[in-house]
């Protein structure tokens, strides 16, 4: 399998602080990793890096096999959903023409959006299951629905890499669950997924591996071998997470019993 | 004798449909990005240019355009480095423009009754040399909204995002700047400094209240403008006022009336 996204001894300081320390990680093909952590771990640092919006201070970032910011016509092949909270909901804008804008990497500047363009975003929307919302007003759908077009807006550049950052902040279980099971079927067209979340309990279901970090990595493997290992124990961060969002806090709450054991 | 009858009236109503066209059109940014601030921060800036121009005997609209060029990049720039807040660097940038105009000019003699008209707009100053230079810079910035279009629409809605896809953020917000700037320097003679801000405000937030699509918005926001200016402009001809709060006044009881209207409709 090839490396999609590859950081080697990424070091990053933001405003005399550090907050990557010492990165090393890959995501193969086709993988789907979720990227865990208390706030203010550098979660959404470390997507930026890996878009080449903040520049390592040290260590080395490789995207589909380049830098970051030398990807040139490739980078239309990385798909980003931001965090909603950064978006004025507000705006005036139809969910068909957010989902456009999804195309406006490919088009580049000075270019208008073709019929193609719009049919592209018209399929993404059909791919997320909100096809009929195309006419709604941004502002009127329901936070499950907003995300399925944020999503939609990422895929309409049919990218073969996906980042999304806390994709589920203000969305209910039940629909949070479904856009999940979403995401695994959007990687089964072979789209590789690194997504940052709080959800680390339900998240562990879907995900092939957890990267959890806080500043450091400190465990990066399977979801059975991250809930249970001593690492995440003693990062105090992760652990308090468990403990807070608790899905499956049996697992946190005694860190040495052991999982694959108790499975069977 | 009617108002047409009067050429300078002529060319204000002239010079007034253009303002109220683009003030309109590029108040849709400026109200959906939250910035009205910086419209008033690049009227002051536009202010202080006009005083050193009439200083050095050059023509004050050069002095203008090259003062609020100059603030709209400093706060394109300012805005992108985080050490300083984007409003801080206007507030700064705003006050000691408007300052330094009110300084200079003390030393110029003769100019304090044109002063007024700087401050306030006066219908009455608008020449013909005055009037192409606003047929320029409108068509200008009508340009520039057209071939940009779906670039400020992204930069305005989502600059994260645009900058993900590889966009220039910082130049296109530089330009979208310096586009406030030559809407600013267009109003300057009609409307006046002080309250150019208001013409990039309010005909955009009456228009925001009646319509939820962006293009609509766009092209109802210049309307609006237009209306509001020419019919601020034949006002002030009737009851002899400045042109500059007449219009303003006018404007904002249009947005009043809207939101009184809108509130009483389900």
């Amino acid at each position: 399998m090839k490396p999609v996204v590859e950081l080697v001894d990424v070091w990053v300081e933001l405003g005399g602080h550090t907050v990557l320390e010492a990165i090393t990680m890959r995501v193969e093909e086709g993988e789907f990793v979720s990227v865990v952590g208390p706030n203010g771990a550098g979660k959404t640092t470390l997507l930026k890096v890996i878009l080449g919006l903040v520049a390592p201070q040290r260590g080395e970032v490789r995207v589909f096999g380049r830098p970051p910011r030398d990807l040139g016509r490739d980078r239309a092949r990385i798909g980003y959903v931001p965090q909603v909270e950064e978006i004025d909901l507000r705006f005036p804008l139809r969910v068909i023409d957010v989902v456009l804008m999804g195309r406006y990497g490919i088009l580049g500047l000075g270019r208008r959006p073709r019929r193609e363009d719009r049919r592209a975003a018209l399929e993404a929307l059909e791919l997320v299951g909100i096809r009929e919302l195309a006419g709604k007003l941004i502002g009127e759908l329901s936070g499950g629905q907003r995300q399925r077009a944020f999503l939609a807006r990422a895929l309409a550049a049919k990218p073969k890499l996906l980042l999304l950052d806390e994709p589920t902040t203000g969305v209910d279980p039940a629909a949070s669950e479904s856009f999940y099971e979403l995401l695994r079927k959007i990687q089964e067209e072979d789209v590789t997924i690194l997504m940052v979340t709080h959800d680390v309990g339900v998240v562990s279901r879907y995900v092939d591996k957890v990267a959890c970090i806080n500043r450091r990595l400190v465990v990066h493997g399977r979801p059975e071998e991250v809930v249970t290992s001593e690492a995440l124990a003693e990062m105090y961060g992760c652990a308090a997470l468990f403990f807070h969002h608790g899905r499956i806090p049996h697992m946190v709450v005694r860190p040495h019993t052991d999982f694959r054991e108790e499975g069977k | 004798m009617s108002l047409l009858g009067y050429v300078f009236m002529q060319r204000a109503l002239i010079a007034g449909t253009l303002i109220g066209a683009t003030a309109g059109a590029i108040g849709v940014y400026v109200v959906l990005r939250g910035f009205s601030f910086i419209g008033a921060g690049i009227a002051h800036a536009a202010f202080g240019g006009v005083a050193i121009a009439l200083l050095l005997g050059i023509e004050p609209l050069w002095g203008a355009l090259a003062f609020s060029l100059a603030v709209a990049w400093a706060i394109a720039y300012t805005s992108r480095r985080a050490a300083i807040k984007e409003e801080v660097a206007v507030g700064i940038l705003f006050a000691a423009s408007m300052a330094l105009g009110i300084f200079l000019l003390s030393f110029v003699p003769g100019y304090r009754a044109d002063l007024f008209g700087y401050l306030f707009g006066n219908i009455l100053s608008v020449s013909s040399h005055d009037l192409l230079v606003s047929f320029v810079l409108a068509g200008l910035v009508f340009t520039a909204v057209a071939v940009l279009y779906k670039e400020f629409l992204f930069i305005t809605f989502d600059p994260g995002m645009a900058e993900v896809s590889g966009f220039p953020v910082g130049v296109l917000q530089g330009l979208l700047l310096s586009l406030v700037a030559l809407t600013v320097v267009l109003s300057l003679r009609v409307v006046g400094a002080v309250l150019v801000a208001a013409l990039l405000v309010i005909p955009a937030a009456t228009a925001y209240q009646l319509v939820q699509d962006f293009h609509r918005l766009l092209f109802l926001s210049a309307l609006l403008g237009i209306a509001e200016v020419v019919g601020g402009l034949i006002i002030s001809f009737y009851l002899d006022t400045p042109s500059g709060p007449t219009i303003v006044l006018l404007s904002a009881a249009l947005f009043a009336l809207v939101m009184f209207l809108r509130k009483r409709s389900p």
